[in-house]
């Protein structure tokens, strides 16, 4: 059967020139690798009709080189969906769409755009964050194409509500995360029964920091979009972050856009996602900067987070990612 | 660099979170808008100086009410090693939430008001965890600084958490009289109590065998090798091979294994992760095999060592925590989840309640919503389990409602090991 697992999708996974290791000590990101792809399979096994979300994130990179891990040979026993909010930076849409392909899986892109066309939602204007619409898009996705069981990735450290979150994290049939009544997770008992309407939501990046996501990206040479590495790019400094110019940020009074090398450390709605500046042109860079930072990841770069004391809570509790 | 789980329980207002976020923010582990996010969340609420306890109690109601509703995990690293933290809720209401946070600690961390002792809940607290395999305990003997440092307040700590421990097999116990407030003894050693001579927080953390619950599933006697089938592979060209994480113990290429519950036997030929071949997958590791013979092999089924496999039986004792709204009486039928296989389970009968207060098993007819008990359970299709205490993985199971599909009781193969202690030393 060693043939069998060939080349996949662009992705080598040559028997004999692997990683193949043959050690019998299991390190800290080798437990963060399996336990992830034991959680992929028993989301798959025990739900009727899951999908992968993708936002063309590191953190979603991430998942989709674990989806890899835990079926090849086969294919995904899900599709991936992106929740597109229009507001994408060219890098990454051109990124998804190539690592989609490349691994030979189904896309399906959700539009926000479609949501605010059909009336679903109010249209907030075109320069308005869509960060937090993207709620209405991703129920009406689930409930369109009946999924079960969402995998996210999500991670513990990014937020004090996260750090609250099950591994699986249950939905009710109108989306919401009911903190106060998670369902007891012990051990890796992972129960995902729901009834329907109802959803789960799947983290299998739930231990995973942020360093963590990185040092795993270099040991396993994953691509992430350009943008995460330094570049030179037009910003408007706003709210104490460095803002990217484009059709939906333009310097407004008082501001002016300037140039600078910055990379990024999130990847969302580019309205409201900031860069951080930084010299970092390698994985390798981005590490030991990761390390020595002084500011959370979300805490540097997410204007949605700042609205509120529970900012992140509030936009779960609506049925958010 | 190795990596120590570990879960702070305890009652409820005994100072959990505090400690937590002390111990976070004195080894520098919060990031500056974290520090300050948690500073302006204190001064809103009106309670003084910056509330550390803020830093993992970070749901709405929460704030509001002071207390913690469920688990926050946090993420520490100090130059000797890595912390995965749970820091667990002490309300009675929420004990299922602390059971989920120590069902994969290596350690408990016990924190107890000096001022008041033992309570009951951190005796229940200190049950579910020993009977979860913890078998370590840090206590802080917390607060300290109210009763002025008196030697005798951390005495009587001591000696009800060593009874405690010797009655449920805890093998390590250490007892550190803290101030979380004012940090005493969590990071920095201090002055105020002259004749505690032992390690601080950090310091027992930092040296506390790690790793029990990632490499050793219940660090009694183990198992040899478990595959829990979860998933089939299918290979172009023919072939299937059978994914899953090892348990018990290493599996190597030409291991001798039965198929389970059928019990037919064949030969491991290989073991294989995405990225090549192995002669042997450690435990942890999650990994598909092929079998020398073409078995009918599918998901909820167990491969294991044919040196010593476990039992097979449709009826078996064990103990559970419930977690159930209403009581569980014998009779009930539910489902259970145990490994990767979803069946009907029948409860024959409700034994006994373990009394958390006196240590020992009383008779019952039914168990009440966080007890934690001794049943009898008859399951619809075979099961192989071990022993819990020799095994954390086919030794545990959940309790499923067939209607709704909470999840309603943690169960344990097996019955409590009580070990009889004698009266404490007087003084």
């Amino acid at each position: 059967m060693t043939s069998a697992m060939e080349t996949v999708g662009g992705e080598t996974a040559d028997m004999t020139t692997g990683r193949g290791r043959q050690s019998t000590s299991v390190d800290h990101l080798d437990l963060l690798e399996s336990h992830a792809v034991f959680i992929m399979r028993e989301v798959a096994a025990e739900s009727e009709r899951p999908v992968l979300l993708f936002s063309g994130g590191k953190d979603s990179a991430v998942l989709l080189h674990l989806a890899a891990k835990a079926f090849r040979p086969g294919g995904f026993p899900f599709p991936v969906m992106h929740i597109d909010t229009g507001h994408n930076f060219d890098e990454v849409l051109e990124y998804r769409d190539r690592r989609v392909a490349e691994l030979g899986e189904r896309l399906i892109v959700a539009r926000v755009q479609d949501s605010i066309d059909q009336g679903r939602i109010p249209d907030p204007g075109p320069n308005a964050s869509r960060n937090r619409l993207q709620t209405a898009t991703l129920l009406d996705a689930i409930s369109a194409h009946s999924f079960d069981a969402c995998i996210g990735g999500a991670r513990r450290d990014e937020d004090k509500a996260r750090a609250k979150e099950r591994v699986l994290s249950f939905r009710n049939a109108f989306g919401q995360w009911d903190p106060k009544r998670q369902r007891p997770e012990l051990w890796q008992l992972y129960q995902g029964k729901v009834q329907s309407g109802e959803h789960l939501r799947a983290f299998p990046l739930s231990d995973w920091t942020e360093l963590d996501i990185w040092q795993y990206v270099h040991r396993e040479g994953i691509e992430l979009p350009s943008i995460y590495f330094a570049h030179r790019r037009k910003v408007v400094e706003r709210d104490g972050m460095l803002l990217a110019v484009s059709e939906w940020v333009e310097p407004g009074p008082g501001e002016t856009a300037v140039e600078e090398t910055v990379r990024y450390r999130t990847v969302g709605d580019a309205t409201c996602t900031g860069a951080v500046r930084s010299e970092a042109v390698t994985v390798a860079q981005v590490i030991a900067e990761v390390a020595a930072s002084r500011i959370s990841e979300r805490g540097a770069t997410r204007a949605d987070d700042r609205f509120s004391e529970t900012a992140m809570e509030d936009r779960k509790r609506e049925g958010y990612f | 660099m190795d990596l120590l789980r570990f879960a702070a329980v305890g009652s409820v207002d005994d100072g959990k979170s505090t400690l937590i976020g002390r111990l976070l923010f004195d080894t520098r582990q919060l990031f500056d808008d974290q520090i300050e996010a948690v500073a302006a969340a204190s001064e809103r609420r009106g309670v003084g100086e910056v509330d550390l306890a803020f830093v993992t109690d970070g749901l709405r109601a929460e704030r509001e009410q002071g207390i913690t509703i469920d688990v926050a995990y946090r993420y520490a690293a100090t130059p000797r090693r890595k912390f995965i933290i749970a820091d667990c809720p002490g309300h009675v209401q929420y004990t299922r939430n602390m059971a989920t946070g120590a069902s994969t600690a290596d350690l408990a961390l016990v924190v107890v008001d000096a001022t008041a002792g033992l309570r009951e809940q951190t005796r229940r607290h200190s049950c579910i965890a020993a009977l979860l395999g913890v078998d370590q305990f840090i206590v802080c003997a917390n607060k300290m600084d109210l009763v002025g440092w008196d030697r005798g307040a951390y005495d009587k700590v001591s000696e009800e958490i060593d009874v405690l421990a010797r009655r449920l097999g805890v093998a390590s116990t250490t007892v550190i009289p803290t101030s979380a407030l004012h940090g005493d003894y969590l990071v920095e050693s201090s002055e105020a109590a002259s004749w505690y001579r032992g390690p601080t927080v950090l310091e027992a953390l930092e040296s506390a065998p790690a790793g029990r619950w990632a490499a050793v599933h219940g660090s009694h006697q183990g198992t040899a090798a478990r595959l829990p089938v979860q998933w089939v592979l299918r290979h172009p060209g023919g072939g299937r091979s059978y994914a899953g994480m090892v348990n018990g113990g290493p599996l190597r290429r030409g291991d001798r294994v039965v198929v389970l519950p059928e019990g037919r036997a064949s030969t491991v030929s290989t073991i294989e992760t995405f990225d090549g071949q192995l002669e042997e997958a450690p435990v942890g590791l999650s990994v598909s095999v092929h079998l020398a013979d073409d078995l009918d092999v599918s998901r909820g089924d167990l491969i294991a060592s044919a040196d010593d496999p476990p039992d097979v039986s449709t009826r078996f004792e064990a103990t559970v925590c419930w977690f159930g709204e209403r009581s569980l009486h014998g009779g009930d039928r539910l489902q259970i989840k145990h490994t990767t296989r979803v069946t009907p389970v029948r409860v024959d009968d409700v034994h006994a309640r373990l009394d958390v207060n006196e240590l020992h098993l009383v008779p019952v007819e039914e168990l009440r919503d966080n007890d934690i008990g001794t049943v009898t359970l008859s399951t619809a299709t075979p099961l192989a389990t071990d022993p819990y205490r020799r095994d954390r993985i086919t030794g545990s199971f959940v309790l499923v409602e067939e209607t709704t599909h909470a999840t309603v009781a943690a169960g344990m193969v097996g019955r409590p090991e009580l070990t009889d202690v004698e009266d404490p030393p007087a003084g």
